[in-house]
């Protein structure tokens, strides 16, 4: 009984926030924006020789996203901060690792969606011929998006509440991210290219053993972060 | 639930001062014995010499960061402060050791590889290990709240030491996937001992910084406290 009242929470939760970025489309919106230019940034810096751009397109890509996500993370908790509605939040019944998962669900659903967009225009930008392993590809994108999404709305949880949470964010953050867009990045890669090497199983499977263990470490640390 | 409400006792120096004098001069002592009984590297001739302060640096780093974990994982446990502040301290003096490495390692890899940076497999770690350092330490700066430094700084500094395997083992299948590894190199005899008493006179040299930054923090911490206190109107 008490599981399915605190899968009950997690809803709610995950649709107040989803809700609140639905009314208000601004953030999602200005956030998709930014990603775009990042990648027409990165379009300026690398290109305009088409191999080149398409070589370079895998990490451009995970980068736009990085840089984008960023900004998504401290909004999800900032919302709450305006007028004290972590407090409340906090004060009602059930344990605290709930809200870190009903924020993680929104947050995937944001950053997923946002990703979508993102890799749309990137494809068309970076002249990315689609490989035949394509839904691999996609496994790799939202496996990567959970590592990302994972770590961002946990150390959001921190940096969106101190001084300077705009610098403080990306310097804890990024560093952490290296596992993640390393295998991400060179999953992509290969998996553009055919996969050749056989070498984009192993970065899978270090995905999903990064993914599992924050995801774990995470749930456990969430009380000592959120409560202070 | 842990809190951090009582007051934190200001440790004496003691006898500190005079290990730490001890610790430098058997520095020196194990510097000039290394120095004195290696031979020239067939390969790279007096340039092994770097070895004896690059190699312990690198090692003392690892235990200043196990230092972090432990006692972060123990102030989480028992809400002690005292406990945040030496894990605060051996972050510290770890991202100092950190960054000796990585500057002596360049040093080394200028006239030894000719060029300052390769991005192998352990200059890439253990760079990315400094960053997730110093995100820690500025979390400490940008946080007044010592229950929320405390608590904060730990799981940052949990996560962080979680997270040094994996990077290690991305960063070289990034490497070895595509260009080959190099090879570890067996050590003559010769050199072991000098790289050995190095190691031991950097161990005490690490426990000596920490103490003395432990007291400083302790230090810091309780002059917070009394001026809170007579804020408060308590006492004067």
């Amino acid at each position: 009984m008490a599981f399915r009242d605190d899968v009950r929470r997690v809803r709610a939760i995950a649709w107040k926030d989803l809700t609140t970025e639905r009314r208000s489309k601004a953030g999602f919106n200005s956030v998709v924006a930014l990603g775009v230019t990042i990648l027409v940034l990165f379009g300026f810096a690398l290109g305009p020789d088409a191999q080149a751009l398409r070589d370079a397109a895998a990490g451009a890509l995970w980068l736009s996203a990085l840089f984008a996500g960023v900004l998504a993370f401290n909004r999800s908790y900032q919302v709450e901060l305006e007028s004290g509605a972590l407090d409340q939040l906090l004060q009602y019944p059930g344990p605290r690792w709930v809200i870190y998962v009903g924020k993680l669900v929104a947050n995937s659903l944001f950053v997923g969606l946002m990703m979508v967009i993102v890799v749309a225009v990137g494809i068309a930008l970076f002249q990315v011929r689609i490989p035949a392993a394509w839904p691999e590809l996609i496994g790799v994108t939202a496996l990567g998006a959970v590592g990302l999404v994972v770590l961002g709305t946990f150390y959001a949880a921190m940096a969106s509440r101190s001084r300077a949470r705009e610098v403080l964010l990306p310097l804890l953050l990024f560093p952490m991210l290296v596992p993640v867009l390393l295998a991400a990045m060179s999953a992509s890669k290969a998996l553009l290219v055919g996969d050749m090497m056989h070498e984009a199983g192993a970065w899978i499977q270090m995905l999903v053993a990064y993914d599992v263990i924050f995801l774990v470490a995470t749930l456990l640390a969430f009380e000592y972060v959120i409560e202070v | 639930m842990t809190a951090v409400e009582q007051s934190v006792e200001v440790p004496k120096a003691g006898r500190w001062p005079l290990f730490g004098i001890f610790a430098f001069a058997f520095l020196i002592c194990t510097q000039v014995f290394a120095f004195m009984t290696s031979p020239p590297d067939a390969n790279m001739g007096q340039l092994e010499k770097i070895m004896y302060v690059h190699v312990p640096a690198a090692w003392i780093m690892f235990v200043c960061f196990l230092i972090v974990l432990v006692y972060s994982l123990r102030f989480l446990w028992k809400g002690r402060e005292d406990d945040d502040l030496l894990a605060a301290s051996a972050a510290e003096v770890g991202a100092t050791f950190n960054g000796l490495t990585l500057v002596l390692g360049m040093i080394w890899g200028k006239p030894a590889w000719g060029v300052w940076w390769a991005w192998d497999a352990r200059l890439t770690s253990t760079l990315v290990l400094f960053l997730v350092f110093v995100g820690y330490l500025s979390l400490r700066a940008f946080v007044e709240d010592p229950q929320r430094r405390g608590q904060w700084s730990a799981a940052v500094g949990i996560l962080g030491a979680l997270n040094v395997p994996i990077v290690w083992m991305s960063v070289t299948w990034w490497r070895t996937l595509h260009q080959m590894a190099s090879t570890a190199q067996t050590m003559a005899k010769v050199y072991q001992l000098g790289l050995w008493t190095n190691v031991a006179a950097f161990l005490l040299i690490m426990v000596y910084f920490i103490r003395r930054r432990y007291e400083a923090a302790c230090f810091t911490r309780a002059a917070e406290q009394a001026a809170q206190a007579v804020a408060l109107g308590g006492q004067d």
